[in-house]
């Protein structure tokens, strides 16, 4: 009973944790950028510092028609949101975010499955591209199928530096295993795998696939309403996964800078905040890259990178060793 | 007889809670399979792939191998549903049904699917019948186990088959670039030397 208790617990923590983290980004990201940009819009709604901006567009989804294209597949086009915002509900339950079994399910191959469910949810993308029945959507398809096979393979290298660094798939071992010298060591696999991550999320300046003055909105042009705000919640709940697994994997998670271990989960949630606080101020800097520039940068630059720190993780794995 | 003396305790008339939900996947499985070949709407049939894929996966994980699981979920999944899809939306993926979606070969798919399908079950079920999984145990499909087992025993056959798949890495490229090239230079034949530098396909294209 207590067994069945405390994975009920745990759930539940996570569901709370994927209900209120990509708002808390979503929110973040509207007073960033209003402050970066000099915007005005977003600090009205609600009195201070337009706190109420994020009810006022719930609300606005919320009332919002839910329409289908007359050419549309209905049921795929219905069915996207729940495949591309699902499987960030899975991937939070395998980060652990403090010692002692902080963890909603400790995998024994936690790595593997953290990324394999993440790009399930691309499937999600192809699905209302295609299904919607228009052409700027198919195109907005094409080009997300086309960045996640030229940004899988990077990320799923870097992510292997660290696997072989720590001698485990694990991510709760992988932070066990980790030392403040894993930083500078893994430094290059850390910035290939935040990029393709980036890359995958489609957030700028990889946000090809929704560029909305070539191609409208990609993939998410036909949505409206509370289908069309699921994708925008798997876009934030991408950013909280993002961080939290570059922070698990490269930065030592609960670890706290020189030794000071204490805080334990406040380390890690510190960590996915700054890091995604970087993921916006990356929106509002960078121009979006071109699609062959998008494409030559993963495969002339981040897989040769990628190589190269799985061979420096070896030589310096088999030193150590020795 | 064999199979009753060596499996006591694991009667097939006394099924687990593990067994019956691996016989309901292995079902699902069956039927999104069956849905893949014969729906006429090309975009359904790699959907319904993915859920055919997805249910092997669960398969995997009810028989304690994890690891495979998740490599399959990331491959299958994750990479060639993605790949096949993308070639599906580049090409011809028409709303609604297809009416070319259908072959002539049909049967002798058939006979080809079942008897492949007979062949591996005789040789699974020859193989493993008295094989029993002990899932209290440690797990016999972890990472470790299976990294263990892939790099002792089976190293040549990993070897052998990277060496495969490199074949074919070189020979796509060898494909893609001698089509290119011939296409270049047929352009410079018939639209003259003057045009002919202005229009290298894009890098992209080449791969």
């Amino acid at each position: 009973m207590s067994d069945a208790l405390d994975i009920a617990l745990r759930l539940v923590a996570v569901f709370v944790v994927f209900l209120v983290f990509p708002l808390v980004i979503g929110q973040t990201e509207h007073k960033v950028m209003a402050h970066m940009q000099g915007r005005l819009g977003p600090m009205y709604a609600g009195g201070f510092h337009g706190w109420a901006q994020l009810v006022a567009d719930g609300v606005k989804f919320a009332q919002k028609e839910d329409i289908v294209p007359a050419g549309a597949d209905r049921r795929i086009f219905q069915l996207a949101p729940a495949v591309a915002l699902l499987p960030y509900l899975l991937v939070l339950v395998a980060i652990p975010i403090g010692p002692h079994n902080a963890v909603g399910q400790a995998l024994d191959a936690g790595i593997f499955f953290v990324l394999a469910v993440m790009g399930v949810g691309v499937l999600g993308s192809l699905m209302a591209g295609w299904a919607s029945a228009n052409k700027f959507s198919l195109l907005g398809g094409l080009r997300t199928a086309a960045q996640l096979l030229a940004y899988e393979l990077p990320m799923l290298l870097a992510a292997a530096s660290v696997a072989m660094a720590a001698g485990t798939l694990s991510l709760p071992g992988i932070i066990e295993a980790f030392h403040w010298w894993w930083v500078p060591w893994q430094i290059v696999g850390g910035v290939v795998f935040f990029t393709a991550g980036l890359a995958e999320l489609q957030r700028p300046p990889f946000d090809m696939p929704v560029a909305d003055s070539e191609i409208i909105f990609g993939a998410y042009t036909e949505y409206t309403g509370l289908r069309f705000a699921l994708f925008l919640l798997a876009e934030y709940a991408g950013i909280v996964v993002l961080c939290a697994l570059t922070s698990v994997l490269f930065l030592g998670g609960w670890h706290g800078p020189f030794g000071a271990d204490g805080l334990g989960w406040l380390w890690t949630l510190l960590k996915t905040v700054i890091l995604a606080f970087g993921v916006i101020w990356l929106r509002v800097t960078y121009p979006r890259l071109r699609e062959d520039q998008l494409q030559k940068l993963a495969w002339t630059v981040l897989i040769p990178l990628a190589l190269a720190q799985i061979a420096l993780t070896g030589v310096v794995k088999v030193v150590i060793s020795s | 007889m064999t199979l009753a003396a060596t499996a006591a305790g694991h009667g097939f008339l006394s099924p687990s809670g593990v067994e019956i939900a691996f016989v309901l996947v292995g079902i699902a499985t069956l039927g999104a399979a069956v849905l893949t070949v014969t729906t006429r709407q090309l975009v359904h049939a790699a959907l319904w792939l993915v859920v055919a894929l997805g249910g092997v996966a669960v398969a995997y994980l009810l028989l304690t191998a994890e690891f495979i699981a998740w490599v399959q979920v990331l491959i299958y999944v994750g990479s060639v549903v993605v790949l096949l899809l993308f070639g599906l939306m580049l090409t011809k993926a028409p709303i609604g049904r297809s009416p070319d979606a259908d072959s002539g070969n049909r049967w002798a798919a058939l006979v080809v699917a079942l008897a492949s399908a007979a062949a591996l079950v005789w040789v699974v079920v020859d193989a493993f019948r008295a094989t029993w999984i002990n899932l209290d145990g440690a797990a016999q499909g972890s990472t470790e186990a299976s990294g263990r087992s892939l790099f002792q025993y089976w190293v040549l056959p990993f070897e052998a088959l990277s060496v495969l798949l490199l074949a074919a890495l070189v020979g796509a490229i060898v494909l893609s670039r001698k089509s290119g090239e011939g296409e270049a230079a047929a352009a410079s034949l018939t639209n003259g030397a003057a045009r002919a530098p202005a229009a290298p396909a894009p890098r992209e294209e080449q791969r």
